[in-house]
Protein backbone atom coordinates (compact mmCIF):
# COMPACT_ATOMS: atom_id res chain seq x y z
CA UNK A 1 0.00 0.00 0.00
CA UNK A 2 1.27 3.45 -0.83
CA UNK A 3 1.15 5.99 1.93
CA UNK A 4 1.56 9.70 1.74
CA UNK A 5 4.70 10.61 3.68
CA UNK A 6 3.68 14.14 4.58
CA UNK A 7 1.14 13.01 7.16
CA UNK A 8 3.15 10.16 8.43
CA UNK A 9 6.11 9.68 10.74
CA UNK A 10 8.77 7.90 8.78
CA UNK A 11 10.35 4.66 9.90
CA UNK A 12 14.11 4.39 9.87
CA UNK A 13 14.17 2.36 6.65
CA UNK A 14 12.00 4.94 4.98
CA UNK A 15 14.28 7.79 5.94
CA UNK A 16 17.28 5.85 4.64
CA UNK A 17 15.46 5.42 1.35
CA UNK A 18 14.49 9.09 1.39
CA UNK A 19 18.17 10.09 1.63
CA UNK A 20 18.99 7.84 -1.32
CA UNK A 21 16.11 9.27 -3.27
CA UNK A 22 17.24 12.84 -2.60
CA UNK A 23 20.71 11.87 -3.72
CA UNK A 24 19.43 10.53 -7.03
CA UNK A 25 17.40 13.70 -7.57
CA UNK A 26 20.55 15.76 -7.01
CA UNK A 27 22.48 13.55 -9.43
CA UNK A 28 19.87 14.00 -12.15
CA UNK A 29 19.98 17.75 -11.64
CA UNK A 30 23.75 17.69 -12.00
CA UNK A 31 23.49 15.80 -15.28
CA UNK A 32 20.98 18.32 -16.63
CA UNK A 33 23.36 21.12 -15.64
CA UNK A 34 26.17 19.40 -17.57
CA UNK A 35 24.01 19.27 -20.69
CA UNK A 36 23.40 22.99 -20.49
CA UNK A 37 26.93 23.89 -19.43
CA UNK A 38 28.90 22.06 -22.12
CA UNK A 39 27.92 24.23 -25.13
CA UNK A 40 28.24 27.40 -23.04
CA UNK A 41 31.70 26.37 -21.92
CA UNK A 42 32.72 25.72 -25.51
CA UNK A 43 31.53 29.20 -26.53
CA UNK A 44 33.44 30.81 -23.65
CA UNK A 45 36.66 29.01 -24.59
CA UNK A 46 36.17 30.01 -28.22
CA UNK A 47 35.58 33.63 -27.18
CA UNK A 48 38.74 33.74 -25.07
CA UNK A 49 40.92 32.03 -27.66
CA UNK A 50 39.67 34.34 -30.38
CA UNK A 51 39.96 37.54 -28.30
CA UNK A 52 43.51 36.71 -27.27
CA UNK A 53 44.29 35.80 -30.90
CA UNK A 54 45.38 32.32 -29.93
CA UNK A 55 43.20 31.25 -32.84
CA UNK A 56 43.04 33.55 -35.85
CA UNK A 57 40.03 35.87 -35.27
CA UNK A 58 39.77 36.42 -39.04
CA UNK A 59 38.75 32.79 -39.47
CA UNK A 60 37.23 32.24 -36.06
CA UNK A 61 35.60 35.49 -34.97
CA UNK A 62 34.52 35.54 -31.31
CA UNK A 63 30.94 34.31 -30.72
CA UNK A 64 29.90 37.63 -29.21
CA UNK A 65 30.67 39.35 -32.49
CA UNK A 66 28.76 36.69 -34.40
CA UNK A 67 25.74 37.29 -32.17
CA UNK A 68 26.02 41.05 -32.72
CA UNK A 69 26.27 40.45 -36.45
CA UNK A 70 23.17 38.29 -36.25
CA UNK A 71 21.15 41.22 -34.87
CA UNK A 72 22.75 43.57 -37.35
CA UNK A 73 21.79 41.35 -40.30
CA UNK A 74 18.39 40.83 -38.76
CA UNK A 75 17.81 44.57 -38.51
CA UNK A 76 18.50 45.10 -42.21
CA UNK A 77 15.87 42.54 -43.08
CA UNK A 78 18.03 40.58 -45.52
CA UNK A 79 18.42 37.75 -43.01
CA UNK A 80 14.69 37.13 -42.85
CA UNK A 81 14.53 37.07 -46.60
CA UNK A 82 17.18 34.34 -46.82
CA UNK A 83 15.79 32.34 -43.90
CA UNK A 84 12.24 32.56 -45.19
CA UNK A 85 13.13 31.40 -48.68
CA UNK A 86 15.21 28.49 -47.33
CA UNK A 87 12.46 27.35 -44.97
CA UNK A 88 9.98 27.48 -47.82
CA UNK A 89 12.22 25.23 -49.92
CA UNK A 90 12.97 22.87 -47.04
CA UNK A 91 9.37 22.38 -46.00
CA UNK A 92 8.18 22.05 -49.60
CA UNK A 93 10.93 19.62 -50.55
CA UNK A 94 10.51 17.66 -47.34
CA UNK A 95 6.84 16.94 -47.99
CA UNK A 96 7.49 16.36 -51.68
CA UNK A 97 9.85 13.56 -50.63
CA UNK A 98 8.16 12.18 -47.52
CA UNK A 99 4.61 11.72 -48.79
CA UNK A 100 5.42 9.56 -51.85
CA UNK A 101 8.05 7.70 -49.79
CA UNK A 102 5.42 6.69 -47.21
CA UNK A 103 2.85 5.64 -49.81
CA UNK A 104 5.30 3.67 -51.96
CA UNK A 105 6.96 2.25 -48.84
CA UNK A 106 3.66 0.94 -47.47
CA UNK A 107 2.78 -0.58 -50.85
CA UNK A 108 6.22 -2.20 -51.12
CA UNK A 109 5.93 -3.54 -47.60
CA UNK A 110 2.46 -4.98 -48.10
CA UNK A 111 2.45 -6.28 -51.65
CA UNK A 112 5.21 -8.64 -52.75
CA UNK A 113 4.84 -7.98 -56.50
CA UNK A 114 5.31 -4.25 -55.85
CA UNK A 115 8.29 -4.95 -53.63
CA UNK A 116 10.02 -7.24 -56.10
CA UNK A 117 9.42 -4.81 -58.95
CA UNK A 118 10.64 -1.67 -57.22
CA UNK A 119 13.38 -3.11 -54.98
CA UNK A 120 16.09 -3.20 -57.72
CA UNK A 121 15.24 0.33 -58.85
CA UNK A 122 15.46 1.63 -55.29
CA UNK A 123 18.75 -0.12 -54.68
CA UNK A 124 20.23 1.25 -57.93
CA UNK A 125 19.00 4.82 -57.47
CA UNK A 126 19.67 5.21 -53.77
CA UNK A 127 23.49 5.53 -53.91
CA UNK A 128 23.35 8.40 -56.44
CA UNK A 129 23.69 11.68 -54.52
CA UNK A 130 20.80 13.91 -55.53
CA UNK A 131 23.22 16.85 -55.48
CA UNK A 132 25.13 15.25 -58.33
CA UNK A 133 21.90 15.34 -60.31
CA UNK A 134 21.40 19.04 -59.64
CA UNK A 135 22.58 20.15 -63.11
CA UNK A 136 19.99 17.84 -64.69
CA UNK A 137 17.33 18.97 -62.22
CA UNK A 138 18.07 22.60 -63.04
CA UNK A 139 17.88 21.88 -66.77
CA UNK A 140 14.50 20.25 -66.30
CA UNK A 141 12.95 22.58 -63.70
CA UNK A 142 14.96 25.75 -64.14
CA UNK A 143 16.83 27.86 -61.57
CA UNK A 144 13.94 28.31 -59.17
CA UNK A 145 12.45 27.07 -55.91
CA UNK A 146 11.01 23.97 -57.57
CA UNK A 147 14.43 22.64 -58.53
CA UNK A 148 15.63 23.09 -54.91
CA UNK A 149 12.55 21.30 -53.62
CA UNK A 150 13.02 18.43 -56.05
CA UNK A 151 16.63 18.07 -54.95
CA UNK A 152 15.63 17.97 -51.29
CA UNK A 153 12.77 15.59 -52.02
CA UNK A 154 15.17 13.23 -53.79
CA UNK A 155 17.45 13.11 -50.75
CA UNK A 156 14.65 12.73 -48.22
CA UNK A 157 12.79 10.09 -50.22
CA UNK A 158 15.12 7.12 -49.75
CA UNK A 159 15.68 6.97 -45.98
CA UNK A 160 11.95 7.37 -45.41
CA UNK A 161 11.11 4.75 -48.03
CA UNK A 162 13.60 2.19 -46.71
CA UNK A 163 12.44 2.66 -43.12
CA UNK A 164 8.79 2.43 -44.09
CA UNK A 165 9.33 -0.86 -45.95
CA UNK A 166 11.33 -2.25 -43.03
CA UNK A 167 8.63 -1.01 -40.65
CA UNK A 168 5.92 -2.95 -42.48
CA UNK A 169 7.95 -6.13 -42.99
CA UNK A 170 8.94 -6.18 -39.32
CA UNK A 171 5.36 -6.16 -38.07
CA UNK A 172 4.90 -9.31 -36.03
CA UNK A 173 3.05 -11.98 -38.04
CA UNK A 174 0.59 -12.54 -35.22
CA UNK A 175 -1.03 -9.13 -35.85
CA UNK A 176 -1.65 -10.13 -39.46
CA UNK A 177 -3.19 -13.39 -38.20
CA UNK A 178 -5.44 -11.49 -35.79
CA UNK A 179 -6.56 -9.15 -38.54
CA UNK A 180 -7.29 -12.05 -40.87
CA UNK A 181 -9.06 -14.09 -38.20
CA UNK A 182 -11.27 -11.15 -37.27
CA UNK A 183 -12.21 -10.50 -40.88
CA UNK A 184 -10.12 -7.45 -41.82
CA UNK A 185 -10.46 -6.33 -45.45
CA UNK A 186 -7.40 -5.09 -47.35
CA UNK A 187 -8.30 -1.48 -46.58
CA UNK A 188 -8.30 -2.36 -42.88
CA UNK A 189 -4.93 -4.09 -43.22
CA UNK A 190 -3.53 -0.92 -44.72
CA UNK A 191 -4.89 1.58 -42.20
CA UNK A 192 -5.27 -0.49 -39.03
CA UNK A 193 -2.24 -2.78 -39.23
CA UNK A 194 0.42 -1.75 -41.77
CA UNK A 195 0.34 2.02 -41.25
CA UNK A 196 0.34 2.14 -37.44
CA UNK A 197 2.65 -0.89 -37.21
CA UNK A 198 5.22 0.76 -39.45
CA UNK A 199 4.85 4.19 -37.86
CA UNK A 200 7.65 3.96 -35.27
CA UNK A 201 10.30 3.05 -37.87
CA UNK A 202 8.77 5.44 -40.37
CA UNK A 203 9.20 8.31 -37.92
CA UNK A 204 12.87 7.40 -37.45
CA UNK A 205 13.26 7.61 -41.22
CA UNK A 206 11.52 10.98 -41.27
CA UNK A 207 13.84 12.19 -38.51
CA UNK A 208 16.79 11.14 -40.66
CA UNK A 209 15.20 12.74 -43.74
CA UNK A 210 14.85 16.02 -41.88
CA UNK A 211 18.59 16.15 -41.18
CA UNK A 212 19.37 15.27 -44.80
CA UNK A 213 16.99 18.00 -46.02
CA UNK A 214 19.05 20.62 -44.17
CA UNK A 215 22.33 19.28 -45.51
CA UNK A 216 20.89 19.29 -49.00
CA UNK A 217 19.40 22.79 -48.96
CA UNK A 218 22.70 24.41 -47.98
CA UNK A 219 24.61 22.58 -50.69
CA UNK A 220 21.88 23.14 -53.28
CA UNK A 221 21.74 26.87 -52.58
CA UNK A 222 25.51 27.08 -52.89
CA UNK A 223 25.38 25.64 -56.41
CA UNK A 224 22.52 27.34 -58.18
CA UNK A 225 20.70 30.03 -56.26
CA UNK A 226 20.67 33.73 -55.52
CA UNK A 227 18.94 33.55 -52.17
CA UNK A 228 18.67 31.35 -49.09
CA UNK A 229 20.88 30.46 -46.15
CA UNK A 230 23.21 28.35 -48.31
CA UNK A 231 23.62 31.25 -50.72
CA UNK A 232 24.33 33.57 -47.77
CA UNK A 233 27.00 31.24 -46.39
CA UNK A 234 28.64 30.83 -49.78
CA UNK A 235 28.72 34.50 -50.83
CA UNK A 236 29.90 35.68 -47.42
CA UNK A 237 32.65 33.11 -47.57
CA UNK A 238 33.70 34.24 -51.05
CA UNK A 239 33.73 37.88 -49.98
CA UNK A 240 35.54 36.91 -46.78
CA UNK A 241 32.89 38.25 -44.40
CA UNK A 242 33.28 35.27 -42.15
CA UNK A 243 31.21 36.69 -39.30
CA UNK A 244 28.20 36.60 -41.60
CA UNK A 245 29.08 33.15 -42.80
CA UNK A 246 29.00 31.94 -39.21
CA UNK A 247 25.59 33.49 -38.74
CA UNK A 248 24.39 31.25 -41.58
CA UNK A 249 25.98 28.17 -40.04
CA UNK A 250 24.48 28.87 -36.64
CA UNK A 251 21.06 29.29 -38.22
CA UNK A 252 21.32 25.89 -39.90
CA UNK A 253 22.32 24.34 -36.60
CA UNK A 254 19.40 26.05 -34.90
CA UNK A 255 16.88 24.84 -37.45
CA UNK A 256 18.22 21.29 -37.28
CA UNK A 257 17.70 21.31 -33.53
CA UNK A 258 14.30 22.94 -33.81
CA UNK A 259 13.01 20.46 -36.41
CA UNK A 260 14.29 17.53 -34.35
CA UNK A 261 12.35 18.72 -31.30
CA UNK A 262 9.29 19.32 -33.45
CA UNK A 263 9.43 15.80 -34.90
CA UNK A 264 10.03 14.22 -31.47
CA UNK A 265 6.93 16.00 -30.25
CA UNK A 266 4.99 14.80 -33.27
CA UNK A 267 6.28 11.28 -32.65
CA UNK A 268 4.93 11.27 -29.11
CA UNK A 269 1.57 12.47 -30.41
CA UNK A 270 1.37 9.96 -33.26
CA UNK A 271 2.73 6.94 -31.39
CA UNK A 272 1.13 7.16 -27.94
CA UNK A 273 1.47 3.40 -27.43
CA UNK A 274 5.25 3.50 -27.47
CA UNK A 275 6.95 3.56 -24.11
CA UNK A 276 9.51 6.34 -24.07
CA UNK B 1 -27.48 -29.53 -27.71
CA UNK B 2 -26.70 -32.78 -29.50
CA UNK B 3 -26.28 -31.63 -33.11
CA UNK B 4 -22.73 -31.48 -34.32
CA UNK B 5 -21.16 -28.06 -34.62
CA UNK B 6 -17.69 -28.80 -35.94
CA UNK B 7 -16.99 -31.75 -38.21
CA UNK B 8 -13.40 -32.53 -39.07
CA UNK B 9 -13.00 -35.18 -41.71
CA UNK B 10 -9.66 -36.95 -42.28
CA UNK B 11 -7.66 -33.75 -42.07
CA UNK B 12 -3.97 -33.94 -42.96
CA UNK B 13 -1.44 -31.12 -43.16
CA UNK B 14 2.02 -31.64 -44.57
CA UNK B 15 4.66 -28.91 -44.57
CA UNK B 16 6.74 -29.31 -47.68
CA UNK B 17 10.27 -28.03 -48.17
CA UNK B 18 12.84 -28.67 -50.84
CA UNK B 19 14.47 -31.68 -49.25
CA UNK B 20 12.00 -32.74 -46.61
CA UNK B 21 8.38 -32.82 -45.71
CA UNK B 22 6.84 -33.02 -42.27
CA UNK B 23 3.35 -34.23 -41.54
CA UNK B 24 2.13 -31.88 -38.82
CA UNK B 25 -1.21 -33.61 -38.43
CA UNK B 26 -2.40 -36.82 -40.02
CA UNK B 27 -5.85 -38.10 -40.71
CA UNK B 28 -7.63 -36.30 -37.91
CA UNK B 29 -11.39 -36.72 -37.62
CA UNK B 30 -13.48 -35.01 -34.96
CA UNK B 31 -17.11 -34.43 -34.28
CA UNK B 32 -17.73 -31.66 -31.78
CA UNK B 33 -21.23 -30.96 -30.58
CA UNK B 34 -22.98 -27.64 -30.18
CA UNK B 35 -22.07 -26.08 -26.84
CA UNK B 36 -19.26 -28.48 -26.07
CA UNK B 37 -16.00 -27.35 -24.45
CA UNK B 38 -13.30 -29.50 -25.99
CA UNK B 39 -9.58 -29.56 -25.21
CA UNK B 40 -6.85 -30.80 -27.49
CA UNK B 41 -4.10 -31.96 -25.18
CA UNK B 42 -0.65 -32.97 -26.28
CA UNK B 43 3.07 -32.28 -26.04
CA UNK B 44 4.55 -29.34 -27.92
CA UNK B 45 5.08 -30.09 -31.58
CA UNK B 46 2.13 -32.48 -31.83
CA UNK B 47 0.41 -30.34 -34.42
CA UNK B 48 -2.40 -29.12 -32.20
CA UNK B 49 -1.73 -25.51 -33.13
CA UNK B 50 -1.73 -26.47 -36.82
CA UNK B 51 -5.15 -28.05 -36.41
CA UNK B 52 -6.47 -24.93 -34.69
CA UNK B 53 -4.96 -22.61 -37.31
CA UNK B 54 -6.76 -24.61 -40.00
CA UNK B 55 -10.07 -24.23 -38.16
CA UNK B 56 -9.27 -20.51 -37.78
CA UNK B 57 -8.84 -20.15 -41.54
CA UNK B 58 -5.18 -19.18 -41.18
CA UNK B 59 -3.83 -22.34 -42.79
CA UNK B 60 -5.19 -24.59 -45.55
CA UNK B 61 -5.32 -28.35 -45.02
CA UNK B 62 -3.37 -30.53 -47.46
CA UNK B 63 -6.16 -33.08 -47.70
CA UNK B 64 -9.42 -33.69 -45.92
CA UNK B 65 -12.01 -31.14 -44.99
CA UNK B 66 -13.87 -29.54 -42.12
CA UNK B 67 -17.14 -27.76 -41.63
CA UNK B 68 -18.35 -25.37 -38.98
CA UNK B 69 -22.13 -25.25 -38.90
CA UNK B 70 -23.28 -21.68 -39.56
CA UNK B 71 -25.82 -20.06 -37.25
CA UNK B 72 -29.09 -18.43 -38.21
CA UNK B 73 -27.95 -14.84 -37.88
CA UNK B 74 -25.18 -13.00 -39.65
CA UNK B 75 -22.54 -14.03 -37.13
CA UNK B 76 -18.88 -14.77 -37.82
CA UNK B 77 -18.12 -18.49 -37.85
CA UNK B 78 -15.15 -18.45 -35.50
CA UNK B 79 -12.90 -16.19 -33.46
CA UNK B 80 -9.55 -17.09 -32.05
CA UNK B 81 -7.94 -16.25 -28.73
CA UNK B 82 -4.23 -16.14 -29.45
CA UNK B 83 -1.20 -16.86 -27.31
CA UNK B 84 0.28 -14.13 -25.14
CA UNK B 85 1.22 -11.57 -27.82
CA UNK B 86 -2.28 -11.53 -29.29
CA UNK B 87 -3.33 -7.97 -28.52
CA UNK B 88 -2.54 -5.24 -31.01
CA UNK B 89 -0.10 -2.79 -29.40
CA UNK B 90 -1.28 0.33 -31.23
CA UNK B 91 -4.89 -0.02 -30.19
CA UNK B 92 -6.26 0.84 -26.78
CA UNK B 93 -7.80 -1.87 -24.62
CA UNK B 94 -11.23 -0.75 -25.78
CA UNK B 95 -10.32 -0.73 -29.47
CA UNK B 96 -8.77 -4.16 -29.14
CA UNK B 97 -11.96 -5.52 -27.62
CA UNK B 98 -14.15 -3.96 -30.32
CA UNK B 99 -11.76 -4.95 -33.13
CA UNK B 100 -13.81 -7.84 -34.54
CA UNK B 101 -17.05 -5.88 -34.34
CA UNK B 102 -15.45 -2.94 -36.13
CA UNK B 103 -13.97 -5.17 -38.83
CA UNK B 104 -17.36 -6.64 -39.64
CA UNK B 105 -19.05 -3.23 -39.43
CA UNK B 106 -21.45 -4.17 -36.66
CA UNK B 107 -24.19 -1.59 -35.97
CA UNK B 108 -22.99 1.24 -33.69
CA UNK B 109 -25.24 0.47 -30.73
CA UNK B 110 -24.43 -3.25 -30.86
CA UNK B 111 -20.72 -2.43 -31.02
CA UNK B 112 -20.92 -0.13 -28.03
CA UNK B 113 -23.09 -2.45 -26.00
CA UNK B 114 -21.08 -5.61 -26.58
CA UNK B 115 -17.74 -3.86 -26.07
CA UNK B 116 -18.86 -2.36 -22.79
CA UNK B 117 -20.44 -5.58 -21.60
CA UNK B 118 -17.28 -7.63 -22.09
CA UNK B 119 -14.94 -4.89 -20.87
CA UNK B 120 -16.96 -5.02 -17.68
CA UNK B 121 -17.02 -8.84 -17.65
CA UNK B 122 -13.21 -9.04 -17.63
CA UNK B 123 -12.89 -6.09 -15.24
CA UNK B 124 -11.09 -3.75 -17.62
CA UNK B 125 -13.60 -0.91 -17.85
CA UNK B 126 -11.38 1.50 -15.95
CA UNK B 127 -8.36 0.56 -18.10
CA UNK B 128 -10.17 0.91 -21.41
CA UNK B 129 -8.12 3.87 -22.62
CA UNK B 130 -4.73 2.32 -21.83
CA UNK B 131 -2.45 0.69 -24.38
CA UNK B 132 -1.34 -2.96 -24.04
CA UNK B 133 2.20 -1.87 -23.10
CA UNK B 134 0.71 -0.23 -20.00
CA UNK B 135 -1.09 -3.31 -18.65
CA UNK B 136 0.02 -6.68 -17.25
CA UNK B 137 0.18 -10.01 -19.06
CA UNK B 138 -2.95 -11.27 -17.32
CA UNK B 139 -4.85 -8.16 -18.34
CA UNK B 140 -3.70 -8.59 -21.93
CA UNK B 141 -5.15 -12.09 -22.00
CA UNK B 142 -8.40 -10.69 -20.59
CA UNK B 143 -8.44 -8.28 -23.53
CA UNK B 144 -8.02 -11.25 -25.90
CA UNK B 145 -10.86 -13.12 -24.23
CA UNK B 146 -13.15 -10.10 -24.27
CA UNK B 147 -12.37 -9.46 -27.94
CA UNK B 148 -13.32 -13.01 -28.93
CA UNK B 149 -16.55 -13.10 -26.91
CA UNK B 150 -17.57 -9.58 -28.01
CA UNK B 151 -17.26 -10.67 -31.64
CA UNK B 152 -20.04 -13.19 -30.94
CA UNK B 153 -18.81 -16.01 -33.21
CA UNK B 154 -20.39 -19.42 -33.71
CA UNK B 155 -17.37 -21.15 -32.18
CA UNK B 156 -14.34 -20.04 -30.17
CA UNK B 157 -10.81 -21.27 -30.80
CA UNK B 158 -8.22 -20.86 -28.06
CA UNK B 159 -4.53 -21.40 -28.62
CA UNK B 160 -2.90 -21.96 -25.21
CA UNK B 161 -4.09 -18.55 -24.04
CA UNK B 162 -2.76 -18.95 -20.51
CA UNK B 163 0.56 -20.68 -21.24
CA UNK B 164 2.67 -17.60 -20.55
CA UNK B 165 0.98 -16.58 -17.30
CA UNK B 166 2.17 -17.32 -13.79
CA UNK B 167 0.33 -20.07 -11.92
CA UNK B 168 -1.91 -17.85 -9.75
CA UNK B 169 -2.97 -15.67 -12.66
CA UNK B 170 -3.61 -18.77 -14.71
CA UNK B 171 -6.06 -20.20 -12.13
CA UNK B 172 -7.87 -16.90 -11.86
CA UNK B 173 -8.20 -16.48 -15.60
CA UNK B 174 -9.31 -20.06 -16.13
CA UNK B 175 -12.18 -19.56 -13.72
CA UNK B 176 -13.05 -16.20 -15.27
CA UNK B 177 -13.10 -17.82 -18.68
CA UNK B 178 -15.43 -20.54 -17.41
CA UNK B 179 -17.82 -18.06 -15.84
CA UNK B 180 -18.02 -15.97 -19.04
CA UNK B 181 -18.44 -19.14 -21.07
CA UNK B 182 -21.29 -20.42 -18.83
CA UNK B 183 -23.38 -17.42 -19.98
CA UNK B 184 -23.28 -18.29 -23.66
CA UNK B 185 -22.22 -21.94 -23.82
CA UNK B 186 -20.54 -21.42 -27.15
CA UNK B 187 -18.69 -24.34 -28.68
CA UNK B 188 -15.01 -24.08 -27.72
CA UNK B 189 -11.90 -25.80 -29.02
CA UNK B 190 -9.12 -25.15 -26.56
CA UNK B 191 -5.49 -26.14 -27.00
CA UNK B 192 -3.27 -26.84 -24.05
CA UNK B 193 -0.36 -28.90 -22.84
CA UNK B 194 -1.50 -28.60 -19.22
CA UNK B 195 -3.41 -31.63 -17.93
CA UNK B 196 -4.89 -29.65 -15.01
CA UNK B 197 -6.17 -27.02 -17.37
CA UNK B 198 -7.78 -29.62 -19.64
CA UNK B 199 -9.45 -31.35 -16.67
CA UNK B 200 -10.81 -28.08 -15.32
CA UNK B 201 -12.20 -26.76 -18.57
CA UNK B 202 -13.31 -29.62 -20.79
CA UNK B 203 -16.36 -31.67 -21.45
CA UNK B 204 -14.16 -33.83 -23.63
CA UNK B 205 -10.41 -34.12 -23.96
CA UNK B 206 -8.69 -35.36 -27.11
CA UNK B 207 -5.22 -36.67 -26.44
CA UNK B 208 -2.73 -36.17 -29.22
CA UNK B 209 0.53 -37.85 -30.11
CA UNK B 210 3.34 -36.16 -31.92
CA UNK B 211 4.83 -36.37 -35.42
CA UNK B 212 2.62 -36.88 -37.17
CA UNK B 213 -0.04 -35.44 -34.92
CA UNK B 214 -2.91 -37.83 -34.51
CA UNK B 215 -5.67 -38.19 -31.96
CA UNK B 216 -4.94 -41.25 -29.88
CA UNK B 217 -7.63 -41.14 -27.26
CA UNK B 218 -10.73 -39.36 -26.16
CA UNK B 219 -11.88 -38.76 -22.60
CA UNK B 220 -15.18 -37.53 -21.26
CA UNK B 221 -14.93 -35.32 -18.17
CA UNK B 222 -18.28 -35.33 -16.40
CA UNK B 223 -17.41 -33.16 -13.43
CA UNK B 224 -20.50 -31.02 -12.76
CA UNK B 225 -20.41 -27.32 -13.65
CA UNK B 226 -19.83 -24.63 -12.53
CA UNK B 227 -16.35 -25.87 -11.72
CA UNK B 228 -13.36 -24.39 -9.99
CA UNK B 229 -9.80 -25.45 -9.44
CA UNK B 230 -10.41 -26.71 -5.89
CA UNK B 231 -13.04 -29.13 -7.18
CA UNK B 232 -10.62 -30.62 -9.67
CA UNK B 233 -7.81 -30.84 -7.13
CA UNK B 234 -9.90 -32.42 -4.38
CA UNK B 235 -11.78 -34.88 -6.56
CA UNK B 236 -10.10 -38.32 -6.33
CA UNK B 237 -11.51 -39.37 -9.68
CA UNK B 238 -9.88 -36.38 -11.33
CA UNK B 239 -6.64 -37.45 -9.65
CA UNK B 240 -6.92 -40.81 -11.36
CA UNK B 241 -7.72 -39.14 -14.66
CA UNK B 242 -4.64 -36.97 -14.25
CA UNK B 243 -2.39 -39.98 -13.75
CA UNK B 244 -4.01 -41.83 -16.62
CA UNK B 245 -3.53 -38.92 -19.01
CA UNK B 246 -0.01 -38.33 -17.78
CA UNK B 247 0.99 -41.93 -18.40
CA UNK B 248 -0.48 -41.78 -21.84
CA UNK B 249 1.34 -38.55 -22.74
CA UNK B 250 4.56 -39.79 -21.21
CA UNK B 251 4.45 -42.76 -23.55
CA UNK B 252 3.86 -40.46 -26.47
CA UNK B 253 6.76 -38.20 -25.54
CA UNK B 254 9.17 -41.06 -24.84
CA UNK B 255 8.19 -42.84 -28.04
CA UNK B 256 9.19 -39.76 -29.97
CA UNK B 257 12.58 -39.76 -28.34
CA UNK B 258 13.44 -43.31 -29.40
Amino acid sequence: MEKSISTYKMTQSESVEQQLWKKSVRRNRAFKALTIASPILLLIIWEILSRTAMIDPRFFPPPSLIILEFFHLGATGQLFHHVGISLYRIVGGFFLGVIPAIIIGLLMGMYLPVRYTLQPLVMALMPIPTLALMPIIIIVFGINDISKMVTIAGSVFFPVLINTVAGVTNIDRIYLDIAKNYGAKSKDYFFKIALPGALPMMMEGIQMGQAIALLTIVAAEMIGANSGIGYLIWTKYKTFVLKDMYVGLVLISFFGYFFSLLLRGLQRKLIPWQKS
Amino acid sequence: MTESKIKVDHLTKVFFKKHSSVAAIKDISLDIKEGEFVCLLGPSGCGKTTLLRILAGLEKPSTGEYTIAPGKENKPLQSMIFQEQGVIPWMTVENNVSFGLRMRHAPKDELKERTEYYLDKVGLTEFRHLYPSEISGGMKQRVSIARAFANDPEILLMDEPFAALDEQNKFILQEELLSIWEETHKTVVFITHSIDEALLLSDRIFLMSAQPGTITREKKIDLPRPRNIEMVRSNPKMGEEFVDIWQHLQEAVLEKRH
